[in-house]
């Protein structure tokens, strides 16, 4: 699950860490109100205005149908206005977010930090997650912040430092000063550079994170060490214990219709192409999908109804995949182990039935136990459902109802 | 011969009591395996399926000689299971639990390092030895006795690739599946290497996902160590970066750990790469009369 930008912040202050100040909000007034109270609490008349998407290259991408970055400095109370006016609820198209890009409903106006003082501003990345191949967390970091980290990774790899942390326990001493030596810090800024990757370390294993990056991580002119912007996503399967965090899902990032198949429990990706597909088990659906595309057609989704596959599941994936009217045909990919095929089989017919004609092909591939009776359930039905055992098969089917 | 179990083996069964795991150990005690009792804390004393409870894994140990555990304790509390069979020095721990969090994993793995357990899972259907013991969640049937060992990150990919083997002619020493997790006890590596080793075993049939490095590590080694015809099959070929497909582990990063990527290593290492899933078996007995 991927949070906001002001969300991750409010998570890392909790954990003491220190961030670019900002006050999130949903209206053009509000906007005005939060830059009058941050610039009596800094005395400075700049501020920055960021949208608020799930996607990263907002400073770069502009609003659709206008000139305006999604991050922009603002100079003054009308300066914020104007701003505030272009973004909220523009849609904002980054190199991340495709050409349809998103919707931003939310602002938020941050405290500008290149403000003067007697030493030189510094911008790093630093970045932590899970290294799948040792089974540790790594804290990756470098001294060239504020770019596209893969960029430097790619031409500079000697730039790119790690850290990896020992299982169950904390970031060590000696870590933590490591990072800020390599970092180039001293005096003032290192000790609050230890303290900043400390605590940081803290709060990505405190709220159970899949990846947490600052970029850029910044050195004030006064020597403090904040984060400037923050990328943070949560361990789904770790939200069981955090209920507080479940809450902070805002569902108008994500896709409609994976929203509605979420609350039916499948789980479905909405994919680009033709033939829609309906399979029990996250590795067969990938593999459904994969030979989809060899058969001639491009896979409209992943959908695994997991191992109830009922006339419910399967109504419910009819009626998601049903409403993308590029679909042209619909596998429905079943091995039955636990689950027998012919049930699986009544559920296709009485979903089918349910929802009334379908007005394109749909080919049913039934196999694993009680295949045979479950071919004949669907061969006998009276409907215009295509059935087949093989893998091969229903490759074949797909094919037909592709180039038809 | 086979790997990882037997006719032999004394399986427990923690969660036992659950309706996962009264489920699961009705059909692996149908199938013939010798489950010798099982765990539920503050039920213990009492029988289940005509077989006893413990309150602990090592009381469960003391009374049985159980060798294997099989875990079917919810999400929360299963790094907490495998840590307890772990330290009752159970030598193999098969976790079905899928959705445990990440760094519970993390913490596991570290642990069991340097203990003789080994982990198969989590979010795994379990591992067969055709014909002879089934700790897992498969449909038993499928598995014809043979010489072909399967090894998997996916649950009804590997009923697919066991039910092709049968229908090329060919059967199943053992099936292992290790898990779509991205942190997970035994390596697509661990497990080929196992049996590469199984003098039982004639060909191995490889499944793997997107995301991570696991392939491409067995790929390596088998290039390198390889004795008999691998037959490899990634999932995932047209799955968009950066998108999490079912499994916590099956997720595009990077440029390494495409569907596409994989295959490329795969097939320059040796093994029989296949694009489709519809031709993992008849690709294996190809491969295995000296078609390929």
């Amino acid at each position: 699950m991927n949070l906001h930008e002001y969300q991750a912040k409010e998570l890392l202050k909790k954990y003491n860490v220190p961030v670019q100040e900002g006050i999130a909000v949903d209206t053009v007034m509000a906007a005005e109100e939060a830059y009058r109270q941050i610039k009596n609490e800094t005395g400075n008349n700049f501020a920055v205005i960021k949208a608020q998407i799930h996607a990263g290259g907002r400073g770069k991408g502009k609003i659709e149908g206008s000139e305006q970055r999604g991050v922009a400095v603002a100079k003054s109370l009308e300066n914020v206005t104007e701003i505030a006016k272009n973004i909220l609820g523009g849609t904002l198209v980054t190199i991340q977010t495709g050409a349809a890009g998103k919707k931003v409903n939310k602002i938020l106006v941050a405290q500008d930090v290149y403000y003067p003082g007697p030493n030189p501003v510094k911008e790093f990345y630093l970045s932590i997650l899970l290294d799948r191949t040792s089974g540790k967390n790594v804290i990756m970091y470098s001294t060239e912040g504020g770019m596209d980290i893969e960029e430097v990774a790619h031409n500079t790899p000697e730039k790119i430092f790690k850290e990896f942390v020992q299982p169950g326990a904390p970031l060590q001493g000696f870590q933590a000063r490591k990072i800020a030596f390599n970092l180039g810090l001293s005096g003032e800024s290192f000790k609050n550079c230890v303290k900043f990757v400390t605590n940081l370390y803290n709060a990505y294993v405190g709220v159970d994170a899949a990846m947490l990056e600052i970029n850029p991580l910044f050195k004030t002119s006064d020597d403090k060490i904040i984060a400037v912007d923050c990328k943070l996503s949560l361990d789904d399967n770790a939200l069981i214990r955090h209920a507080d965090l479940a809450n902070l899902r805002d569902e108008s990032e994500e896709d409609p219709t994976e929203v509605e198949a979420g609350h039916y429990n499948l789980n479905f990706v909405k994919l680009d192409g033709n033939v829609g597909c309906m399979v029990n088990g996250a590795g067969l659906a990938m593999a459904t999908m994969d030979m989809i595309k060899l058969s001639g057609g491009e896979p409209a989704n992943f959908l695994d109804v997991g191992g109830s596959a009922n006339a419910q599941t399967v109504e419910a994936g009819f009626r998601i995949i049903l409403k993308d009217p590029k679909v042209k045909a619909i596998l429905i990919n079943i091995f039955g182990g636990i689950v027998r095929c012919d049930r699986v089989a009544q559920g296709v017919i009485d979903a089918y039935k349910s929802i009334g004609e379908i007005k394109i092909p749909i080919i049913v591939r039934l196999q694993g136990t009680n295949a045979e009776e479950a071919k004949k359930l669907i061969d006998e039905s009276g409907l215009t459902v295509q059935s087949a055992i093989l893998l091969s098969e229903a490759a074949e089917l797909v094919n037909k109802a592709v180039s038809a | 011969m086979s790997v990882l179990v037997n006719k032999n083996s004394k399986v427990i069964v923690q969660g036992f009591t659950g309706t996962e795991g009264t489920f699961h150990a009705t059909q692996m005690i149908e199938y013939g395996t010798q489950v010798v009792g099982g765990v539920t804390p503050g039920k213990g004393g009492q029988t289940h399926l005509d077989r006893p409870i413990f309150n602990t894994v090592a009381d469960a140990v003391k009374a049985t000689g159980a060798n294997v555990s099989i875990i079917f304790v919810p999400p929360a509390f299963a790094a907490d299971a495998v840590l307890e069979a772990a330290d009752a020095g159970i030598e193999l721990v098969i976790c079905i639990t899928e959705g445990i969090p990440v760094q519970d994993m993390v913490k596991v793995k570290s642990f069991i390092k340097g203990t003789k357990t080994r982990l198969i899972g989590p979010n795994c259907p379990g591992v067969i030895t055709a014909g002879e013991c089934k700790v897992g969640i498969m449909p038993g049937f499928i598995f014809k006795q043979g010489n072909i060992g399967i090894v998997s990150k996916s649950g009804t990919l590997t009923y697919e690739a066991a039910d092709q083997v049968a229908k090329a002619g060919l059967g199943i020493t053992t099936a292992i599946g290790i898990g779509g997790d991205p942190i997970i006890g035994t390596t697509t590596k661990e497990a080929v290497e196992l049996l590469m080793n199984d003098p039982e075993t004639h060909g191995i049939v490889m499944i793997g996902e997107i995301g991570g490095g696991m392939e491409a590590e067995a790929a390596r080694w088998i290039k390198e160590n390889g004795t008999k015809p691998v037959v490899g099959f990634i999932a995932g070929q047209t799955a968009p970066p950066g998108r999490r497909m079912g499994h916590a582990g099956a997720i595009v990063g990077g440029a390494d750990d495409t569907a596409a990527a994989k295959m490329k290593i795969m097939s320059e290492c040796g093994i029989h790469v296949v694009a489709s899933p519809a031709d993992i078996g008849k690709t294996m007995a190809e491969a295995l009369a000296g078609k390929k």
